[in-house]
């Protein structure tokens, strides 16, 4: 009996039915963040001072963060890259360097939190607060389950197994990009 | 596969490479500029531009992830018909639920009085907190 999952060998739609499954994940996911962001755009705009509350927000932490997942996204790409050469040493590697990057991307996050917290901005501080720690805070977890996922397939990589996982965790993880990508100017820039 | 195939192939996926970070420049480029924009915007007071370099910007950030890490433009059909149906429901989400907290009252509804009493109350407090006074659960700085 293989210990091969039977969505790595089956293919009915015409793709990988792991692939598949991440993109109806993705879909999913779109609707989790996408609530939550739809729900803070509409509050914010019908509550005037919370541009007063978002102008205690650090752009430049927001920014470098930014950067770190920009960064991390060229390294899962580049993962993939080499996945799809057969290279699973190098795969392995650059999904090590994209792990690096969102242990960086928490790290940063921590102390952005604590030096808010410090400053007695809590998520029960305001509804803005509430949104802010409830957006940032679920995009974080998602950025820590990412780093996990990509610890295992890193590690399969690395023996040049399960190739095609790196393409997988890797739309998982821009995905996680993109969705900073937009929470960063409702978050940190529009003041 | 022959020598010069292979060599090709080589070719294809160091133009691949380049091409992948070519594209981060870009991100890079525009994440400066939507940091830079908005401060431009507070100071020429026109909020066009802290619009447009903001949320523009990064709808543009997202598409080029999208296409060029995600490559979803190369994937089947129907995964794009996966992303746009959860968009679409994301937005008849908004749509729905928008009047509510956007709107006092509508076409045979109003907001019940204690929402108005809670919306005054909130306000009182900012006022407060506003004015340099100890606020009810607020401690700012």
């Amino acid at each position: 009996m293989s210990g091969t999952p039977i969505a790595t060998t089956r293919s009915a739609a015409g793709m990988p039915t792991g692939k598949l499954a991440v993109w109806w994940l993705i879909g999913s996911e779109i609707v989790i963040f996408g609530g939550v962001l739809a729900s803070y755009i509409m509050h914010r705009l019908a509550h005037g001072g919370w541009s007063e509350e978002a102008a205690h927000t650090n752009t430049w932490i927001g920014a470098l963060n930014t950067m770190v997942l920009l960064t991390s996204s060229l390294s899962a790409v580049l993962a993939h890259q080499a996945a799809e050469k057969g290279d699973g040493k190098k795969a392995s590697k650059l999904l090590w360097a994209t792990i690096v990057g969102a242990v960086t991307f928490m790290i940063v996050k921590a102390f952005e939190w604590t030096e808010e917290i410090t400053h007695g901005y809590t998520i029960a501080s305001s509804t803005f607060w509430s949104f802010y720690y409830t957006a940032a805070g679920i995009h974080a977890s998602h950025v820590l389950a990412g780093a996990i996922c990509m610890y295992y397939v890193a590690k399969s990589a690395a023996k040049g197994e399960h190739l095609h996982r790196v393409e997988n965790v890797g739309l998982y993880w821009h995905f996680v990009d993109v969705v900073w990508i937009f929470l960063f100017p409702l978050l940190y820039i529009a003041k | 596969m022959s020598e010069a195939e292979h060599s090709e192939d080589a070719h294809a996926h160091d133009g691949h490479e380049h091409n992948y970070i070519r594209i981060w420049g870009i991100l890079v480029v525009l994440l400066i500029i939507s940091v830079v924009g908005p401060f431009i915007g507070e100071y020429t007071e026109i909020q066009a531009i802290t619009l447009v370099t903001a949320f523009g910007i990064a709808a543009y950030k997202a598409y080029l992830v999208v296409k060029n890490f995600m490559h979803m433009t190369a994937e089947k059909a129907f995964v794009s018909y996966i992303v746009v149906t959860c968009l679409v429901f994301m937005f008849l989400l908004y749509a729905g639920t928008a009047p509510d907290v956007m709107k006092s009252e509508g076409s045979g509804w109003e907001k019940p009085l204690w929402q108005q009493q809670e919306a005054e109350y909130a306000a009182r407090q900012a006022a407060l907190a506003h004015g340099g006074e100890d606020g009810h659960g607020d401690d700012h700085h």
